[in-house]
């Protein structure tokens, strides 16, 4: 058997074929009955270390990338930079060439700065994950959509992506979420939609990702497998990119009502944090036979377990 | 990277499934099918080590149950993430779900597998159900026997001990009904 996966890093779904996508789903399909155990640990990474470095604020992947790697029995060290010497002047380089010098085997770094990932990749040796970097991409969390909506593809009377509609709606213009979805979702064979206001949509977002724009929620909305809500972020909720919070909310929230133009069995997905009542509706998001919500956050923990694994082994420390 | 070998047929079909009846008869008359309370079939349960040993655990527990008229509960262990050679082979890229859904605290568990090579399946199959409950005995029982043992692990049951020339590799083929044993020789 050929090895599936010989990638050093993970930086993004950009470039991800499709087989190395199924093993990194296969892979966490078989570790997420870990997480169903009475001792949620297995020994598998004992001995390696992980560092979580964030530049931004975040709970729930920070807790999740944690959790990952102490259930697989890594050491996990978290730095956040409120507290690490970046306040005290230190370079990005500086700070990670620190780090590599206690030779760690995984970083997990989540930075405002779209693309730096690469930059560090290209000075660094231990294997990075990317957990966000500013508005281009958040492979896991792509990765963690793909999982959840392959779960749900017998409910929705399909075998496979291929056909399958998925509408990604909101501030797509600062949504690395969207666009690693887009590119994970389009590589397995899916058909997306980008929607949302223009003054929030990447220009050119046709020929980049290969998806349809739309403008107005309604029409995005029609006949939708999958409906993915973005989080519009609070820093851009007084800003010239919309009038006013209220009609975003008016024009641009999922409601029940709207929901019914979507395909009769469809799933509505959110990355989290919700702002209940601006992009979701409570109704919605709490509505056990549509949202599937609390799902991704499962599936994130068993994804995240298997790129740890996966970039732990012999078979990528070259 | 692929490296040739050619296969040659060890046990053939009925050959196969004959050796797990006669392990299935073995196991019946001397140990679950006795009176004393110690080897009760309802203490025992059968466990399979994916992915060779699940298949063969799956056909000897069909003969077991037969011959018990009472089906006894069985699982299915994955091992990959419990593997001692992460560092060397790298990430197992087809990984198999482990399905234990019985509790094993107390019971007598019979471990099968299909090749017992190193012992180093064996000891991450403990190891791994040991995360799962503390039970009361574990047996092994194996297929083939190749020998060339690496840890202080030995079978309690064996259908066939064989003699493994240099770089051969036995492996147990299932195509549904047609089950059989090869012997893998390199070139």
């Amino acid at each position: 058997m050929s090895n599936l996966w010989t990638r050093k890093h993970l930086l993004g779904m950009a470039g991800l074929s499709r087989e190395e996508i199924n093993t990194l789903l296969d892979t966490a399909v078989s570790l997420r009955e870990v997480n169903r155990r009475e001792i949620k640990k297995v020994p598998t990474l004992r001995g390696k270390t992980v560092i979580n470095l964030f530049f931004e604020n975040s709970t729930r992947t920070r807790t999740s990338f944690e959790l990952a790697g102490k259930r697989m029995s890594a050491d996990v060290v978290n730095m956040s930079v409120a507290s690490s010497s970046v306040k005290k002047g230190e370079t990005l380089l500086d700070t990670l060439a620190n780090l590599q010098a206690m030779n760690p085997d995984v970083v997990v770094i989540r930075h405002p700065e779209s693309g730096v990932l690469e930059f560090l990749a290209n000075n660094l040796n231990a294997a990075l994950v990317n957990a966000g970097d500013g508005r281009h991409e958040h492979p896991t969390q792509g990765l963690l959509d793909l999982l959840t909506i392959q779960d749900h593809l017998p409910l929705l009377d399909r075998d496979s992506f291929a056909g399958l509609v998925v509408a990604i709606c909101g501030d797509v213009l600062h949504s690395r979420v969207a666009r690693s979805n887009a590119l994970g979702l389009k590589t397995l064979g899916a058909e997306v939609r980008f929607v949302g206001p223009s003054t929030l949509m990447p220009s050119q977002a046709e020929e980049a990702f290969g998806v349809t724009v739309h403008h107005r929620l309604e029409e995005g909305l029609a006949g939708a497998h999958v409906v993915m809500m973005l989080r519009l972020q609070n820093e851009r909720m007084n800003s010239p990119y919309l009038p006013s919070v209220r009609e975003y909310a008016e024009f641009w929230g999922l409601t029940r009502n709207r929901l019914r133009l979507a395909d009769p069995k469809a799933i509505v997905m959110h990355p989290g944090p919700i702002n209940r009542g601006v992009e979701l509706s409570s109704e919605v998001a709490d509505d056990p036979d549509c949202s599937v919500i609390l799902e991704q956050v499962a599936n994130g923990l068993a994804v995240r377990m298997a790129v740890l694994y996966l970039l732990c082994g012999a078979g990528v420390r070259r | 990277m692929s490296v040739a070998f050619t296969d040659e047929l060890l046990l053939t079909s009925s050959e196969t499934l004959a050796l797990i009846d006669s392990l299935a008869a073995r196991l019946h008359a001397e140990r679950l099918g006795l009176p004393n309370p110690e080897a009760r079939a309802g203490e025992w349960v059968v466990i399979g080590i994916r992915r060779g040993g699940a298949l063969v655990a799956e056909r000897l527990w069909q003969r077991l149950c037969e011959r018990l008229q009472v089906k006894i509960p069985i699982g299915y262990l994955d091992i990959t993430f419990y593997r001692d050679d992460l560092d060397t082979i790298g990430p197992n890229p087809v990984v198999g779900e482990t399905d234990l859904r019985m509790d094993i605290d107390h019971k007598h568990i019979l471990l099968v597998d299909d090749v017992l090579f190193t012992g180093r399946t064996i000891r991450a199959a403990m190891n791994a159900l040991f995360d799962y409950g503390r039970p009361e005995r574990v047996e092994l029982l194996v297929l083939l026997d190749r020998g060339g043992r690496q840890l202080p692990i030995q079978p309690d049951h064996v259908g066939l001990v064989v003699q493994a020339g240099s770089g051969e590799s036995f492996k147990v083929v299932d195509k549904g009904e047609n089950v059989h044993v090869v012997r893998r020789k390199p070139g």
